[in-house]
């Protein structure tokens, strides 16, 4: 958290000192979210990004937001809401807002809007997400060294790119330790429904699993494994209080910097309508400490978050075989961001079939 | 003290206008309330609440546009609930006729004419329809309960719905993200002002509406629908199918629920995504219910609880008033008008406890109790 | 393996199993209650902040159950006592509920609850399978079946079941006969309100010890189709519970052993396997009929 703040006041301090464009006094942020701000998951920490917008701007900043929107028929009249309500800056944290938002946008040119994990833009339309799938290759290696069976459950929401990717760079990661690991893969078809994400867990686990991953967003999944006594991963959150002997770390969605460096661009009038897809680097994904595990492995994590931030490694390095062993890339070559957007196969070491 | 309701010997005409106002006048002072405990100001808020939404020409297009599927389902559902036949699952129809509305736009999106939108929503209204016929079947044909299984048959519709963007109906140049391909111009339900949100759904809604009154209060068809309600042995003497009615109310509601989905899909989403309703069809049971069954109740009622959710943002928005709290406040003023409604058919009268009660065995004035729906 | 399918699935079935039972009886006095949702939701977030104050897992379990049946009798009063409608009083209970457990919960988010720990009867739960499964449960386990058997008992060997059934076919009759109708139905909602109540305290005390904002995801709504699914009788709730909690799990594994098969028509087969049970079961027309409650739903208003 601290060094969040150091980067947000650095930002801050970076935007007051450049004065050749259009400033103004105070911005007014507004957020719209898809799910209740108590949902310790998603929402709930694009809810402490903004709350650390009010830390990092002061009084220069106002924030509002509407939270529980479902994506389709509601979502285009919150957003216009909020750009009626003066915003200067709007943010739409569901992938499902992305044609309301470009709609809004059309009628509101002097508002900013900032549109989570999309892929559409336009002179006021920015679009931003996390290089979650960095913070998944580590798991991916801890589950190696940790696990004994050699096999990782993995309880997964919806089959779209970003998930897909997830699975793909923890299987990576795995399979750099040891090329034989096994990933087995439950969908839930849901983000959010505690009992039905500890019942996968469950499922998982009796299936041989002793390692659980997760890309849903409660800690239903995180207590199982505390009470069967194997180790897990947290998401979007620290868990560390749902698992204190099970979590191995936990993959942190941290938005507050880039939220507050948007909020400042607004302010001093360098706002641009860009593509952000920040990683470790960019301050946007952070892990939760590296606990309940041997010290080795720990300087192992430790040393491969330091190489993916330095750029050094990259978790979509080939040679990368698809599940029937076609390869998509050979040695050496890197995956593009336009193919890690939309990527929808597996590589080899996933268990079953994506649904399609 | 007790409360005792004494029977009105007719329809209290006044009670049936005053009591929702008296219903407000009840929320109204215990919002303030609710709001003033919450550290909220209670005028700024009630405000902000009702009245503040009616006062933009966009708000209003926003208001009727969320009405628009909750008239248009519930008033389907009011013919259904009068018929004494329990469609629970218009939401699952709605998923439906989306999604049967929806294939020209994702199959033939180059196909340019206007016989698109026409063809759009009565392929709504028959995959509506269609899926509203399996309960009606499996309860004519087993007797199974048809609470059950539409309700069930709610998840099923979304699932399907599910399975179709993200797998076959995938728009191809979407990066593999669930959604379909943005529907064309030819397939998207003109705005009635423009560029507002209020479009030709609306227009729709009303027509259903002012059809629906007719056919109850002029039609036999109405009358069918009443006295099967009322009593299906009455119903039979008259010469009247249940079996047939079941049918008719079922495939009736569900029309209207996939109307309703496809001009929902068409007009405001304007492409097909794993979410396309609010809830709208469970929203529409309730909305049924307060308008007491009667389209132009139902109209009314549409228009009142769409309002109480851009309210709710709206108080969200300006003064923070939590989401949870916006709902809270939403159900008590569903109390309030259901329970106020009681004075239309009821007298209040407020007892002391007496001694031992009249023994009422066998008393000679013991009729049925009214069935007031 | 099996039996820890079968663990999974009790822990599933169990807050179904109870909310059902509740509304049983509610719905055989003739009243039809759709706010399980909302009655759970409550119970679900009084019983975490029960155990959160108390420190006590029984306390909160005790506090949540009572929690639903306090918010049950908004219900009843507007239905008994104002004969408002049932469907829609019942679908708005759920809107409050929901809500008002969200401000209620605010402070309990991202707190790990207490949980509820089972009975180990010691000997008898180190026998191989049957130990685990038929001794080393929670209590609210055992208090799932005792309700079963004690409303199976209480409907249909008790004379205070026979008045109950009795106002739910024919409130009129019931009430020339001198049964206070309305004492009857007050007293059937309170019960459902309360296992509603318990349903959701064992899903925020035991089945993921934990309050985050619409936990139930659903829940009341299943334990409503499973009223009908029994079609009124008690056994047959433990059986749709089970079917539905066994399906679902079946389903997850179904996955992790690699099936071929989209998880969309695994994830909707519970609901498809409820209906055809149903169909299978309604076929037998005279059955359903005599457990129908003939009033459900109804209004009654006592005439002097």
């Amino acid at each position: 958290m601290k060094t969040l703040k150091f980067a947000a006041a650095a930002l801050l301090a970076a935007g007051l000192a450049s004065t050749a464009f259009a400033q103004q006094e105070k911005v007014k942020a507004a957020f719209i979210y898809i799910g209740p701000t108590g949902d310790f998951g998603w929402t709930y920490q694009h809810d402490q990004g903004r709350q650390e917008i009010e830390a990092a701007l002061g009084d220069k900043a106002e924030t509002i937001f509407i939270e529980n929107v479902p994506e389709g028929p509601d979502a285009e009249r919150a957003i216009e809401r909020l750009a009626r309500t003066g915003a200067d800056i709007i943010f739409t944290t569901s992938f499902g807002y992305m044609d309301p938002t470009l709609k809004v946008a059309k009628k509101f040119p002097k508002v900013k809007f900032e549109h989570a994990t999309g892929y559409k833009r336009s002179d006021n339309v920015s679009t931003y997400s996390s290089r979650f799938y960095e913070g998944r290759y580590i798991i991916g290696q801890i589950a190696a060294k940790v696990s004994k069976t050699g096999v990782a459950g993995y309880i997964a929401s919806f089959p779209i790119p970003e998930v897909v990717r997830g699975i793909n760079a923890f299987i990576l990661g795995a399979q750099s330790i040891n090329p034989d690991f096994k990933l087995k893969v439950v969908w839930v078809n849901t983000w959010f429904d505690p009992g039905k994400e500890a019942d996968a867990a469950k499922a998982l686990i009796d299936q041989g699993v002793d390692i659980i991953t997760q890309h849903t967003d409660s800690p239903a999944a995180m207590q199982v494994a505390e009470e069967r006594g194997i180790n897990a991963f947290g998401q979007a959150s620290d868990m560390i209080k749902f698992g204190p002997k099970a979590q191995l770390t936990s993959i942190v969605d941290v938005w507050g910097a880039y939220y507050s460096a948007r909020a400042n661009a607004v302010l001093d009038g360098t706002w641009k309508s860009t593509d952000t897809w920040g990683g470790f680097a960019a301050n946007m994904v952070h892990m939760a400490d590296y606990t309940n595990m041997a010290d080795d492995v720990k300087a192992m994590a430790i040393a491969t978050q330091a190489k993916i931030t330095s750029g050094e490694l990259h978790p979509f390095k080939g040679p990368i075989l698809k599940q029937d062993g076609t390869e998509v890339i050979g040695a050496d070559a890197i995956l593009d961001d336009g193919v890690l957007l939309g990527m929808n196969y597996y590589v080899k070491g996933v268990d079953g079939d994506l649904p399609n | 003290m007790q409360i005792e309701l004494v029977k009105r010997p007719d329809h209290s005409k006044l009670m049936a206008i005053a009591s929702p106002f008296l219903a407000i006048g009840l929320t109204v002072f215990f919002g303030a309330i609710l709001f003033a405990a919450t550290g909220h100001n209670p005028l700024r808020a009630l405000y902000f609440y009702f009245i503040e939404p009616l006062t933009a020409a966009w708000s209003l297009e926003e208001l009727v546009s969320k009405a628009t599927p909750l008239v248009l389902i519930g008033v389907g559902l009011a013919v259904c609930f009068m018929s004494n036949t329990w469609n629970i699952g218009a939401e699952g129809q709605y998923t439906f006729g989306a999604i049967a509305g929806s294939i020209i736009p994702v199959y033939f999106w180059e196909w340019n004419s206007f016989l698109v939108l026409p063809m759009m929503m009565i392929m709504g209204m028959i995959g509506g329809a269609a899926y509203a016929s399996i309960p009606a079947f499996l309860k004519n044909r087993f007797g199974t309960n048809e609470i059950l299984t539409s309700l069930m048959l709610v998840y099923v519709a979304g699932l399907f719905l599910d399975w179709l963007v993200r797998g076959p109906w995938r728009d191809p140049g979407g990066y593999n993200f669930p959604e379909s391909r943005d529907f064309t111009e030819a397939s998207i339900l003109p705005s009635l002002t423009g560029n507002g949100a209020m479009h030709w759904g609306a227009v729709f809604a009303l027509v259903a509406v002012i059809a629906m009154a007719v056919m109850l209060g002029k039609s036999l068809k109405g009358f069918e629908v009443r006295v099967l309600g009322q009593s299906a042995r009455a119903g039979a003497f008259a010469g009247f199918s249940r079996k047939k009615m079941v049918y008719f109310a079922f495939m009736l509601s569900g029309a209207l629920a996939g109307l309703a989905g496809i001009a929902t899909v068409s007009g405001t989403v304007q492409q097909l995504q794993p979410v396309i309703s609010p809830g709208y069809g469970f929203t529409a049971i309730i909305v049924a219910f307060l308008g007491r069954l009667n389209p132009i109740g139902v109209l009314i009622a549409g228009l009142m609880l769409a309002l109480t959710y851009l309210g709710g943002e709206a108080a969200q928005v300006t003064m923070g008033i939590s989401d949870k709290l916006a709902r809270v406040f939403q159900g008590m003023l569903l109390f309030f008008v259901l329970g106020c409604d009681t004075l239309i058919l009821y007298k209040l009268r407020i007892v002391r406890s007496h001694g031992p009660h009249a023994p009422l065995a066998l008393h000679e004035n013991l009729k049925p109790a009214e069935e007031a729906l | 393996m099996f039996e820890a399918i079968l663990l999974t699935v009790i822990t599933a079935a169990t807050p179904l199993m109870i909310a059902a039972v509740g509304e049983l009886v509610v719905e055989r006095s003739g009243v039809l209650n759709l706010g399980v949702e909302g009655m759970m939701i409550m119970g679900a977030v009084m019983g975490f902040a029960g155990a959160q104050w108390t420190g006590s897992a029984y306390a909160g379990i005790l506090i949540g159950t009572l929690s639903g049946a306090a918010f049950s009798m908004l219900f009843a009063f507007l239905t008994l006592t104002l004969v408002a409608n049932q469907v829609a009083t019942g679908l708005a209970l759920t809107l409050l509920g929901l809500g008002l457990s969200g401000m209620i919960g605010e402070a309990f988010v991202g707190q790990p609850g207490i949980k509820l720990t089972a009975i180990d009867i010691p000997v008898l739960s180190d026998i191989p399978f049957f130990g685990p499964v038929l001794f080393g449960q929670d209590l609210i386990v055992y208090a799932s079946f005792a309700l079963i058997i004690g409303v199976a008992w209480f409907l249909f060997k008790t004379r205070g079941g026979l008045t109950l059934r009795g106002v739910g076919d024919n409130h009129t009759s019931a009430h020339s006969l001198g049964i206070s109708v309305i004492k009857v139905r007050y007293l059937a909602v309170l019960f459902g309100g309360a296992c509603a109540g318990l349903a959701g305290s064992q899903l925020s005390v035991v089945y993921t010890p934990q309050w985050v904002e619409n936990m139930t995801a659903g829940r009341g709504w299943i334990a409503l189709a499973l009223v009908v699914f029994a079609s009124w009788r008690p056994w047959r709730i433990v059986a749709g519970a089970y079917l539905f909690g066994a399906v679902t799990i079946a389903q997850f594994h179904a996955q992790a052993i690699g099936l071929k098969i989209p998880s969309q028509l695994l994830s909707s087969l519970p609901y498809l396997a409820t209906i055809l049970v149903l169909v299978l079961i309604s076929r037998n027309r005279r059955l359903t009929l005599i457990n129908t409650p003939a009033a459900l739903g109804k209004p009654f208003v006592a005439e002097r």
